[in-house]
């Protein structure tokens, strides 16, 4: 026992070592993540049973699929030509037919070039907004984008789309104009009501006067005879856009101080997520038309886009409430501490901290968003995953066809749900400065 | 003991003058029902540097919180450089923006590098030019001796560089006052010291400083007044020579016998 108390001190430091070959490599991590015990074993040989009998059963009728053909019997029987009697393939060749039809619902097919320019022009948009090692003077096309957009989708006179931006610089030049007049609260008052009245009275007068004077215009397209992917995209996207600055407001409205402020961003959160989105979407297509002027033509796309919007924003809202609510009140008090104003604090300081840890939920919300697109089937529009392909197999051609149609628009959506969601693990990790 | 007598030199030539920085005068506070500063009267002459102690609990932050109100006093009235403390916002930014404030946490912004902690308040509410706020910032990460951190995130510091950063963050807006609200109390003890030293450092050039701390060889080396609070109030108020040798109030002596004790 005298040994353990024996006094020592170490003269030179041990140099690390490697470690033993075990503890590396694939034996390493299979033994640690496949094989660890018997109820890992048995779950490991289940899991790959399940993959396997899954795969074992899709694979070969996709790939016994057919690109080529002009119906679903001719299909049937180049499969069956191929393979032999009562063999069944998938018969991919009904989207090689229909794809106009897929991503353009009954858009004039002499003017496919609009909605095509219109969507790459949009990537053109969103890049510098995704990816900040691009020239941040991009970032003013995206703001231009959603009336070019709008004016390429819609056509008609291209004074509506200006006119409707030009109330921006209406709000901007009243908040100007009151700022040194009568202080900052009332500029900012002004800075919304202006651009509200110029929208509501002016702009529509004015673009018409306009349009008389320099008639530029492109043939105009109803938008009942928008479908397929074109309307997924433009109500997805325009939603997501619209959604996130307002749930950023309202979750600021639900933290006011301000009691009135604060009731109305709560009733409205709580109003719109305690009700599903059809019913908003029913709201928007009947209801609407009853509280409106008799003869207001009043857009669809533009009614199911707004409840969208709101339905959203109200989502976004809870989220960002929470990354707001994570944040330590110390980050408060530092910016009050430096001087820093309400608004500014809230957008150099907290905001940018509250939406990087609300990114999971947010682009949750936007993936669920865009999904939802699929309902404005129930208010009479084409979606890309019921309304099409019922009209495709209203069709003798197609007559039968089941699993295809959905396997390819929910191939599409997911593409573009996973994109977003890779998306938002990549800002993630690029906005963590943490690491040690 | 040549480093106390060093600085007890330096002390004597550190300069207090007549103006007034802060007057507090007749102040009170309550969180709800609970009267948590009672009756604080408390004159603050520019140069001085006071150091604030007192058990926990005792209103000792919420005091120096008041002065550059992140928390509102309900009577009584707060003088910051001439400036009264009331609902004007406008009268609020302007004295934050002259009284500097260093936390017990810190609270660095942790999703800006350590130069766009110290240039943002710079840029944005004194408008300085990007350049000008980044020689500045520059100017004072070398004060505190971290120059080499600047383009690093305040998650990669540690706790006592942090701590520096957020002093150096205070002083880019040229204050005229520095509030320091326990700013070693969540170190480790190897890293209280560098700290102390920026402060004294500080304390050197004439700052008016109001430091809330409970080290009392702080106080010793750089305080020209040590002010004793208890259950809100100002219980003693003396030099700190008389004020540790020779305390007046039974319940100074026991505060003091407590954190002395060991």
């Amino acid at each position: 026992m005298k040994a353990t108390s024996d006094p020592f001190v170490r003269r030179e430091m041990l140099a690390p070592a490697a470690p033993p070959i075990t503890e590396a490599g694939a034996v390493k991590w299979m033994r640690e993540n496949l094989f660890s015990s018997p109820l890992n074993v048995i779950l490991t040989v289940l899991g790959i049973g399940a993959v396997v009998y899954l795969v074992s059963h899709i694979a070969p009728w996709m790939l016994r699929g057919v690109w080529n053909a002009g119906s679903l019997s001719e299909c049937r029987q180049i499969i069956e030509a191929r393979y032999g009697e009562g063999v069944t393939g998938a018969c991919w060749a009904l989207i090689r037919e229909r794809w106009p039809q897929y991503l353009f619902g009954f858009y004039p097919s002499e003017l496919y070039w609009r909605p095509v320019l219109a969507f790459v022009l949009m990537l053109v948009a969103i890049a510098p907004v995704l990816f900040d090692a691009l020239p941040r003077k991009m970032l003013w096309f995206a703001l231009v984008y959603p009336a070019l957009g709008f004016w390429l989708l819609w056509g008609g006179s291209v004074w509506v789309p200006v006119m409707a931006l030009a109330g921006f610089g209406v709000g901007y030049v009243a908040a100007k104009v009151v700022q040194p007049l009568a202080g900052t609260i009332l500029a900012s008052i002004a800075a919304v009501l202006a651009p509200v009245l110029w929208w509501l009275f002016a702009a529509g007068p004015v673009a018409a006067a306009l349009e008389s004077l320099i008639p530029i215009a492109l043939q105009e397209v109803r938008s009942r005879e928008f479908g397929g992917f074109i309307l997924a995209f433009t109500i997805g996207f325009t939603g997501i856009a619209f959604s996130l600055p307002l749930g950023v407001l309202l979750a600021l409205g639900r933290q006011s101080d301000m009691f009135i402020v604060n009731k109305l961003s709560v009733g409205f959160i709580e109003f719109i997520r305690g009700v599903p989105l059809i019913t908003l979407l029913f709201t928007a297509s009947l209801l609407l038309n009853y509280f409106l002027p008799p003869g207001t033509d009043f857009d669809i796309i533009l009614r199911v886009i707004i409840m969208v919007v709101l339905f959203a924003a109200a989502y976004i809202a809870e989220v960002v409430r929470g990354g707001l609510a994570a944040l330590p009140r110390g980050q408060y008090e530092a910016a009050d501490a430096l001087g820093l104003d309400y608004f500014k604090a809230q957008r150099l300081i907290i905001m940018p901290q509250a939406l990087k840890i609300s990114i999971p939920g947010i682009v949750s919300t936007f993936i669920g968003l865009f999904k939802d697109t699929t309902l404005v089937v129930f208010v009479g529009l084409l979606d890309p995953l019921k309304g099409i392909t019922d009209a495709v197999r209203a069709s003798t051609d197609w007559k039968g066809v089941y699993w295809e149609p959905y396997i390819f628009v929910g191939a599409i959506f997911f593409i573009i749900c996973f994109s977003m969601s890779r998306y938002s693990m990549y800002l993630e990790n690029k906005l963590k400065t943490d690491h040690r | 003991m040549s480093e106390a007598i060093a600085r007890e030199i330096a002390r004597s030539h550190m300069q207090v003058s007549d103006e007034i920085a802060i007057q507090i005068t007749q102040m009170n506070k309550w969180y709800g029902t609970f009267h948590v500063l009672r009756d604080i009267n408390m004159t603050v002459n520019r140069g001085e540097r006071i150091v604030i102690c007192g058990p926990s609990g005792s209103g000792k932050s919420t005091l120096i919180r008041c002065i550059n109100r992140l928390e509102e006093h309900q009577q009584g009235q707060i003088i910051v450089d001439g400036t009264e403390l009331t609902s004007d916002l406008k009268n609020i930014d302007k004295v934050r923006s002259e009284v500097g404030m260093v936390f017990q946490h810190f609270n660095l912004f942790p999703h800006l590098t350590i130069l766009e902690n110290l240039t943002l308040a710079p840029i944005w509410v004194r408008k300085t030019p990007k350049k000008e706020a980044d020689e500045v910032a520059m100017h004072y990460l070398g004060k505190v001796k971290i120059p080499e951190q600047a383009h690093k995130y305040p998650g990669q510091l540690s706790g006592g560089q942090q701590q520096r950063v957020a002093i150096a963050r205070s002083l880019c807006m040229k204050p005229r006052i520095m509030l320091f609200d326990e700013p070693t109390s969540a170190l480790d003890p190897e890293m209280i010291k560098e700290v102390l030293d920026t402060m004294i450092e500080l304390a050197e050039e004439g700052m008016t400083m109001l430091c809330v701390t409970h080290e009392m060889g702080f106080a010793q080396a750089v305080a020209n007044r040590v002010i004793f609070m208890d259950q809100g109030q100002i219980v003693e108020q003396n030099e700190p020579k008389e004020f540790f040798n020779n305390p007046q109030s039974d319940r100074t002596k026991l505060f003091l016998s407590q954190i002395l004790g060991h």
